[in-house]
């Protein structure tokens, strides 16, 4: 196959300097390359938003990007959301409100969440249920994750 | 009196890990040296395998091996778990396909390579031959043949009671329908995945990335590779969701487990979500022609169905499961005089069939509640009066259905239907939202309510085993032959042993899906975890706690029955006097091991929760398009240990049921070429989709066949779904009988409109 290239991706402050190839997915280098498994793999077309990382401030789909793309960008995963061991409050909210069973989307939805408040703290309702409608969960029915995801924006917009 | 805990909607013990993305999925797992597999998969439906050449693919530097048919020629078919019926045998997968493919996606030759992007680029390098043959894809048109001497009809599930031939003659009325449901599948976010590895000191087999019924694989890969069951060890980490799909005995876990015996090195396989489209288990697929003999107030005097069940290419695990649940079940909660139920099990050329939850009910519901609002309709009443005037009652439980299923006879062990249909009309404000619909009429808009009924299963054995472990330190294990596939097993059997021990809640770990760990367990599937492990782990923790007690009672200087025990505190039950921690009991047991416990639980019958849905839609005339605007569900579940999660579950199912009535389908061309390959393609609800849901927890109707009542709660979201959207779908359009066939997709829905 084609030739590595040397790349860093900053993940969660730390930089992982590792060689890939061009087609390696931004995704499989953190999972395979820097062993950060809390992101997870759903679809690999970019559908389901399990992936979601945030890249200079944008949650996107790490599916769906080259990991050569992200060299030298700050790279956010859910292993860099808690403070130690507290939580943050998008974390404790899927906890108080059930916005998690199988566990496996959540990762996807706490950063897609994260970075959006983080850029639009004041987004409406209906923004915010758009925004979350661009990824999948098979066990929840949403219900749960739209009202933690609320009650996050909420404590964060006070927080702020 | 200990704390109560059991009926408390506790927060999850499960949740952390989860949270901060410490989960261990199956491809979190690794292991040093190993290998990448790939599965090469048929593109034809049907067809003679002329050649496999893979001397490309071996050629390729980082390819270790590449397989076929000829190297596992040892390894006999995947065998059948449930319902042990003569006939399904001839009709089982073996792991790569012998001289014919039968769907695409059939695995016919597998890649071990350095790295998955590898493995990818070398199964690209198979070139497989086939000669295509005419495909079977209609289970209710014309059979063919699996093998010469074996058609494609595989079995015909017959059901039923009384004399039903007698009332068509005498019926004032027959209602006569034909219903289909199409094929879905539990598609959940974390594909398939196995990695397996040999340990040769310890001559152990290991697997990761179980799930669901780890004991029973571990003794089906022992014996389909000639090893004792005791020298391989199958673990569960979190599983993305199950649904009835994973966790099930599949070619890739076998062939994974094979490699790492002949390769002498770790084999990792994890599916993609292309494969999972078309290699994972399908399901619901059915036709069928139902029809009722009804007097003219309405009343039911017979029902007949001959149903057509599409199994897709082979018999899998799950064998006959979901033909024989849809005919036992299909009654649901009315006085049915006479019935009889014909299922015939028909192969096609596409992905094998197994269960997806509530398999055989989502679709014998659908034909069932079609039937009573179709009855309603002749007999000239309301719906809910057609189902007011057929309801068991109370009086009637227990009901023995005279029917059986799963090796056990269908006894209704308790239930209020009545009673949970008034609760559901409440619930709804059943008059105001009625008004509400008429008001809208009126102002134009195309809006309906619809309702559906149904009786669940939960609970199935026929056993299930607990120990529990209290150690010197206070902490307490209980292990469990139990699996979790993200439902929340940790914490309902904690609030169980908990509240029984009278042990603090969070001092319990739960240990499950971990074959070294207990000696049997069946795992987690038709709703039974809380039901038979939970009871299993009442009974050994009522044992350990008459132990500590009887060990403390000396100490303490009074009688056992004087003693009560509460968040891990042994007191007296007048207060007075000191207090003693079970950890010191523990301690003065044995300071080394503690205490232990051990109990089982049997049980040859399952328990039956019954449930209410409710839709409210509306329907645009235009494009064909259905919104949900508001659902509810009324369960009745005998005893909820946690609301929380009893609710959780529900929701969920609902999304699943909408999912089934309105997008999902699994779609093939003429030639058998699988057209829902991708999440573009099969569409599952998003947040979008999915409305506010209420969800009524009814605890009427406890079951008396375990102390604590328990039923099972994880089908009921999803069971009526596709009958009750049908329902507000004909209300809405004013057209009773209009939808007759799942997922109402905008294009069908205009075609029915445009065809009336």
């Amino acid at each position: 196959m084609s030739e590595k290239t040397p790349i860093t991706l900053k993940i969660n402050g730390r930089d992982h300097k590792i060689a890939v190839e061009p087609r390696r997915t931004l995704a499989d280098a953190i999972r395979e390359d820097c062993g950060q498994t809390g992101t997870h793999i759903g679809c690999e077309h970019g559908v389901c938003g399990a992936c979601t990382v945030i890249v200079n401030g944008e949650p996107v789909r790490s599916c769906l990007m080259f990991a050569a793309q992200a060299d030298g960008k700050a790279i956010r995963t859910v292993e860099g959301l808690a403070k130690g061991n507290e939580l943050h409050p998008m974390q404790r909210a899927f906890m108080d409100h059930h916005g998690l069973q199988c566990g496996f989307c959540t990762p996807g939805f706490l950063m897609l969440a994260v970075g959006v408040l983080e850029r639009e703290p004041q987004i409406s309702d209906d923004d915010l249920l758009d925004v979350l409608s661009s990824n999948l969960c098979r066990c929840t029915g949403y219900q749960n994750i739209i009202k933690a995801v609320r009650a996050a924006a909420a404590e964060m917009r006070g927080a702020s | 009196m200990a704390s109560r805990i059991i009926g408390q909607s506790r927060k999850r013990l499960e949740d952390p890990p989860l949270l901060t993305g410490q989960g261990r999925f199956a491809s979190d797992i690794s292991f040093p040296d190993q290998l990448a597999m790939r599965v090469v998969r048929s593109g034809y439906a049907h067809g003679r395998i002329v050649s496999v050449d893979t001397s490309e693919a071996c050629a390729l530097p980082g390819v270790f091996a590449v397989w076929t048919a000829d190297d596992v020629a040892d390894l006999p078919p995947i065998d059948v778990r449930l319902t042990n019926i003569k006939g399904l045998a001839p009709y089982r997968q073996y792991v790569l396909a012998r001289d014919k493919v039968r769907y695409v996606g059939e695995p016919v030759a597998v890649v071990f390579a350095s790295d998955a992007y590898t493995a990818e680029d070398a199964a690209d390098l198979v070139v497989i031959d086939i000669e295509e043959l005419p495909a079977v894809l209609d289970a209710a048109g014309e059979t063919g043949d699996f093998a010469p001497g074996l058609p494609t009809e595989v079995i015909v599930i017959e059901k039923g009671y009384g004399d039903a031939d007698a009332a068509f003659k005498t019926a004032q009325h027959v209602v006569s329908l034909t219903l289909s449901v199409g094929r879905h599948s539990g598609v959940p976010l974390e594909t398939r995945g196995a990695i397996a590895r040999y340990d040769a000191k310890h001559d152990m087999l290991e697997m990761y990335g179980a799930a669901k019924v780890p004991h029973w694989n571990r003794d089906q890969i022992a014996i389909m590779l000639g090893r004792e069951r005791k020298s391989i060890n199958l673990y569960e980490g979190h599983t993305g969701g199950g649904f009835g799909v994973r966790g099930e005995l599949y070619p890739e876990d076998v062939i994974a487990c094979y490699a790492a015996l002949k390769l002498g090195r770790p084999v990792k396989w994890i599916e993609d979500r292309r494969e999972n489209l078309v290699a994972c288990n399908h399901s619901r697929e059915q036709t069928h022609r139902i029809r009722a003999a009804i007097d003219a107030e309405g009343h039911i005097l017979a029902v007949e169905d001959e149903f057509f069940h599409d199994q897709g290419a082979y018999v899998r695990t799950h064998g006959a499961t979901v033909a024989d649940l849809a005919a036992a079940m299909l009654p649901g909660p009315y006085r049915i005089p006479a019935y009889r139920a014909v299922g015939h099990i028909r192969l096609t050329n596409k992905t094998p069939g197994g269960t997806y939850r509530a398999p055989g009910r989502y679709e014998s519901t659908f034909a069932r509640e079609r039937l009573l609002d179709a009855i309603a309709a002749k007999a000239g009443i309301s719906p809910v009066e057609a189902r007011r005037r057929n309801l068991l009652q109370k009086a009637d439980m227990p009901y023995d259905l005279r029917v059986d299923t799963l090796g056990t006879k269908v006894v209704y062990d308790s239930g209020d239907y009545g009673g949970l249909v008034r609760k559901a009309i409440d619930a709804t404000g059943w008059q105001t939202l009625r008004d509400a619909v008429a008001t809208r009429r009126k102002a134009g808009e195309t809006v309906g309510v619809g309702l559906a009924m149904f009786v669940e299963k939960s609970g199935l054995g026929p056993y299930d085993d607990v120990r529990i472990e209290l150690s010197p330190s206070g902490a307490i294990e209980v292990i469990t032959g139990a699996a979790s596939i993200g439902q929340g097993v940790e914490t309902v059997i904690a609030q169980i042993c908990a509240e029984t021990l009278g042990a603090a809640f969070d001092t319990i770990r739960v240990t499950h899906g971990q074959t070294d760990r207990i000696e049997r367990g069946l795992g987690a599937f038709a709703s039974r975890v809380t039901v038979m492990t939970g009871e299993a782990t009442r009974r050994a923790a009522e044992a350990l706690r008459a132990r500590l007690l009887a060990i403390a009672a000396p100490l303490m200087q009074t009688d056992a029955t004087q003693l009560t025990v509460s968040d891990g505190w042994i007191a007296r039950t007048d207060g007075s006097g000191p207090s003693m921690a079970i950890a010191d009991v523990a301690r003065s047991i044995d300071a080394t091991h503690g205490a232990s416990s051990e109990a089982s639980f049997e049980s040859s019958h399952m328990v039956y929760p019954y449930g209410v849905h409710v839709a409210l839609v509306q329907v645009d005339r235009e494009t064909g398009g259905v919104t949900v605007e508001r659902y509810l569900v009324a369960y009745d579940i005998g005893r909820a240990v946690n609301p929380m999660l009893v609710e959780g579950q529900i929701t969920g199912g609902i999304a699943q049921g909408i999912g089934g009535a309105l997008l999902e389908e699994f779609l093939y061309d003429e030639r058998g070429e699988p057209l829902s390959v991708t999440f573009a393609d099969y569409l599952m609800p998003t947040a979008h989709e999915i409305p506010p849901m209420d969800i009524v927890i009814s605890e009427d109707a406890p079951s008396p066949l375990n102390p604590l009542g328990l039923k099972g709660s994880g089908e009921a979201g999803v069971n009526a779904a596709g009958a009750a959207i049908a329902a507000a779908i004909d209300d809405a359009l004013g057209m009773p009988g209009l939808i007759t066939r799942l997922p109402v997709t905008p294009q069908r829905l205009k075609a029915a409109l445009a065809a009336r």
